[in-house]
């Protein structure tokens, strides 16, 4: 297996606050990671650097043979627009935008023509068990169906690399449970990549692995690999 | 299975008499349950019958509770191995994982190593029991959904000792 994407003796300040301290993982393509931890570990500024949403202060951040913490701002998010997708735990849907058109969004912003990628997103729908609430606003969806049309969201574009993080947070066991099963199956399907953060013991049980981030550093537990 | 183990390791920590393990037991580990002294004399008896504990002398006047103990390599080696080996995975093993995390504490062991070999045990289970809730029918959900709860009770305690560690060690070390 290829890695996919790598952080190696990342370190990160928030002013005085150092997040993280050396964190260093890879993930292999198609894995399914989760990041585990407790409340301020760094395990969510690891997968902000990891989606070159943050530039680390020191370290390596690749993706493939490209090094994304020496890109510029432009070409960090277009990779993020063309090959990440991101799925979070609150307020991720245009109000504005139809759940279909939120579902299209990356691929609009991709320069997909509103016909073709409306007629992609709606395909999501049935096969999320969404049918029929395409025409909805966020703000006529349970949280339930509002995260899975955050996820269609996040796979609509086929991405290399999906980044989760708390995507069961804002949900009860059971719909959490739902989400899960079905981020687990399309990641699976399309061969995506998926790093996964969460405390939730549960929610890291769908993964291949779990990676603990302690005092922003990665320790991965002894006998458990990939 | 636990009592030898642990009266092994407060040996480690030095050389003793019954009565001084029984009152340490009790203290750190009995927690209502004192251990009856018929229980560590016999225990101590079968360890030494199976070479984890000599007897490295007898005070004038000895009675069955002035013979010192001292633990051997062999002992050690027992109490090194169950220390480092995660615990099956099963609820209600607390008071087994409490005993270890003290006892690593006191011998100034890696505890949270071993915390950290116990959490990936555990979720190395109940990947499995996700696994059979994903490919199962709903008795199968209903059952590892069972499993899942208690194995994620037992992590959260896990957490909760690692977060409380360093209070740990200063509260169970001379």
């Amino acid at each position: 297996m290829t890695v996919t994407i790598e952080a190696r003796d990342v370190t990160f300040s928030f002013g005085e606050t150092q997040a993280l301290r050396g964190a260093s993982l890879a993930v292999e393509a198609g894995e399914i990671v989760a990041v585990m931890g407790p409340s301020g570990s760094g395990k969510s500024t690891l997968l902000h650097c990891l989606a070159g949403i943050l530039v680390p202060d020191s370290g390596e951040v690749r993706f493939g043979d490209v090094r994304l913490d020496t890109l510029g701002e432009a070409e960090r998010s277009a990779l993020r627009r063309d090959r990440f997708g991101f799925v979070f735990q609150f307020g991720q849907l245009v109000p504005e935008l139809t759940a279909a058109e939120n579902v299209a969004l990356p691929l609009l912003l991709g320069g997909v023509r509103r016909g073709p990628a409306l007629r992609s997103a709606r395909a999501w729908f049935e096969r999320l068990g969404l049918g029929g609430l395409e025409h909805r606003r966020s703000g006529e969806l349970s949280g339930g169906q509002a995260q899975r049309v955050a996820l269609a969201r996040g796979l609509v574009a086929r991405p290399q690399v999906l980044f989760a993080d708390e995507p069961t947070g804002a949900l009860d066991s059971l719909t959490g449970e739902e989400v899960m099963d079905l981020l687990v199956d399309t990641a699976r399907e399309q061969g995506t990549t998926v790093v996964l953060v969460t405390h939730e013991p549960r929610v890291a049980a769908y993964a291949d692995r779990e990676v603990v981030v302690r005092d922003g550093r990665v320790n991965a537990p002894a006998g458990v690999g990939s | 299975m636990t009592v030898p183990l642990t009266l092994l390791g407060l040996l480690e920590r030095e050389p003793s008499h019954g009565y001084d393990l029984k009152r340490d037991y009790d203290t750190f580990f009995g927690r209502g349950k004192p251990l009856p002294y018929g229980q560590v004399y016999s225990t101590l008896s079968r360890l030494a019958r199976d070479g984890k504990v000599v007897v490295s002398d007898v005070e004038p006047g000895a009675g069955p509770d002035r013979k010192r103990y001292v633990i051997t390599d062999r002992g050690a080696t027992e109490v090194e191995h169950w220390l480092t080996e995660p615990v099956e995975p099963e609820p209600h093993l607390q008071t087994v994982l409490f005993a270890k995390v003290v006892l690593a504490l006191m011998l100034g062991r890696p505890a949270e190593e071993y915390l950290d070999t116990q959490r990936a045990a555990h979720l190395r289970r109940m990947r499995e029991l996700t696994e059979v809730k994903r490919a199962g029918g709903l008795v199968d959900v209903m059952l590892a959904d069972h499993g899942l709860y208690h194995l994620e009770a037992d992590l959260r305690w896990i957490e909760m000792a690692g977060a409380r560690l360093d209070a740990l060690r200063k509260a169970v070390r001379r």
